[in-house]
């Protein structure tokens, strides 16, 4: 596995949308750190930045590596490669490079700027993990779509509208349903619908990191109350990390009884 | 040996393979012919583990592949159109797959010389010739030197003297005692070179034997009449 993982990786390092998508971050946080000059400010910026564009990026660099790398994976299937070292190698090869683009990107400018020798550290620190994480959960899930998708343009629409459902639908219902039903006690509901998107999930993680739940209102409170501890903080995490670990598992079973 | 028991594949609707038997013995050339969809890619694919069939046991020296992939180890498989990633040089990728076998073999480089690649080493895989394309594909399959060799239509897009070469290429490989499964639909090419012929008719094996039997069988004078003869009768 070790062995695709590396092949994958030094693929993408060679592709030229890995350096874009490097230096719109390094753009990104050269901009916001030296023209604004206010460290948490920025931060939150960038929150809003990251929150949407990385699920998005993950999800296409997912389905379009799978789909343009279909010749290399016929390949390696007739090598004595086991069948999930394939997949899983290829889907850490994107996700990872992915996530390199992201954490070299934003932290070359916060560590110029000196963010070692800043408060706002962990928040920062705190907003690359999320971004990490939402990368991983992104990019399996557009794994998943496109080995059940022989189809190009099925998988890809697929995957935007998955992100759409994510990024913007969801919320829209979420907030639709908290109207609807404001006659009745909805912290609980609120928490559980909270931890079945992981885009909500990392937005609701940093904001109340930054200190500023004051601006959610009551539900920031409960909010506060739960993710402000350390136990909300586990919770969280992990269930960031279910939502990595259940879609690689399905990368396995697909790849397992795919035919090519 | 290879021993094919009750092999069942369907892809969606459409059945394929219908309860295939097949055993292959060591050594020698056996080619498997059948009209167009009658399964030999299936079949091929199933005894690489590529395809997963529904029912059925396919074994390799009395081992079953069910769930394995370390007997890929002794397959040389020549896949039927040549797809590689675009973006890697004849070189590089040549030494990735020599690496992900842990197989440091230096047989490539005579068969980059048997082929006249050694001007394209350097050149993208994505501005290659269909031929030329075929031709890396075949320094890929015989670099290494494993005792089971599957060659899917080793023929397509071949210069006549390549041609030459692969069928020499094919008879060596022969008397150092290794098994070759081919298919192919140039029936001159299969009748030179084969020694016995698995002949597939929707999803099941219609007849196993040699060039002679199968003219006997058939009451044709040659080879090419005599296939044509099953597949007039069956479609009759």
């Amino acid at each position: 596995m070790l062995k695709i993982l590396k092949y994958s990786f030094y693929d993408l390092m060679r592709s030229r949308w890995s350096y874009v998508y490097f230096f719109f971050y390094l753009l990104l946080g050269v901009v916001l750190l030296f023209l604004n000059n206010n460290l948490s400010k920025a931060v939150i910026t960038l929150m809003n930045v990251i929150i949407t564009l990385v699920p998005l990026i993950g999800t296409i660099f997912g389905v379009m590596y799978y789909y343009n790398s279909k010749e290399f994976s016929e390949l390696l299937l007739a090598q004595p490669i086991k069948r999930t070292s394939i997949f899983i190698g290829q889907y850490l090869g994107v996700a990872l490079s992915l996530s390199m683009s992201l954490i070299l990107g934003l932290g070359l400018p916060f560590v110029f700027y000196g963010i070692f020798m800043s408060s706002a550290i962990w928040d920062f620190t705190l907003l690359l993990v999320t971004g990490t994480f939402l990368t991983l959960i992104f990019t399996a899930l557009a794994f998943n779509i496109a080995l059940s998708n022989e189809n190009k343009i099925k998988g890809f629409g697929y995957a935007i509208l998955l992100w759409l459902f994510l990024a913007v639908i969801y919320d829209g219902i979420f907030l639709m349903s908290l109207v609807f039903f404001e006659d009745y006690p909805l912290d609980k509901l609120s928490l559980i619908g909270t931890m079945f998107n992981p885009i909500d999930l990392s937005r609701i993680l940093i904001l109340l990191k930054l200190d500023i739940s004051a601006l959610l209102g009551y539900t920031g409170a409960v909010f506060k109350q739960f993710f402000g501890t350390n136990f909300g903080l586990i919770i969280s995490i992990t269930v960031l990390s279910l939502w990595v670990i259940i879609p690689t598992y399905f990368i396995k079973r697909k790849a397992e009884r795919k035919d090519f | 040996m290879i021993k094919i028991k009750e092999l069942h594949k369907k892809f969606g609707k459409n059945e394929v393979l219908k309860g295939l038997d097949l055993t292959i013995n060591e050594g020698g050339i056996f080619a498997v012919l059948g009209p167009n969809g009658s399964g030999k890619t299936t079949l091929i694919k199933s005894i690489l583990g590529m395809v997963i069939p529904q029912s059925g046991t396919i074994s390799l020296n009395k081992k079953t592949i069910k769930k394995d992939w370390e007997y890929r180890k002794d397959i040389d498989y020549l896949p039927q159109i040549a797809n590689f990633p675009n973006n890697l040089s004849v070189k590089e990728l040549i030494k990735m797959i020599k690496d992900l076998r842990a197989n440091n073999t230096d047989k490539d480089l005579e068969l980059i010389e048997l082929f006249k690649l050694g001007s394209f080493l350097d050149k993208k895989l994505g501005n290659l010739s269909g031929g030329t394309k075929q031709k890396v594909n075949l320094v890929l399959t015989f670099m290494f030197d494993s005792p089971l060799i599957i060659l899917d239509e080793p023929t397509t897009g071949l210069d006549p003297i390549s041609l030459i070469r692969l069928k020499d290429l094919i008879n060596k490989e022969k008397e150092k005692g290794k098994t070759i499964l081919l298919t192919s639909h140039i029936m001159s090419f299969v009748e030179e070179i084969a020694d016995e012929i698995v002949f597939l008719l929707e999803g099941v094996i219609y007849f196993k034997g040699t060039t002679q039997e199968l003219k006997t069988k058939t009451n044709q004078p040659d080879f090419e009449h005599a296939i044509a003869s099953i597949l007039t009768d069956s479609y009759a």
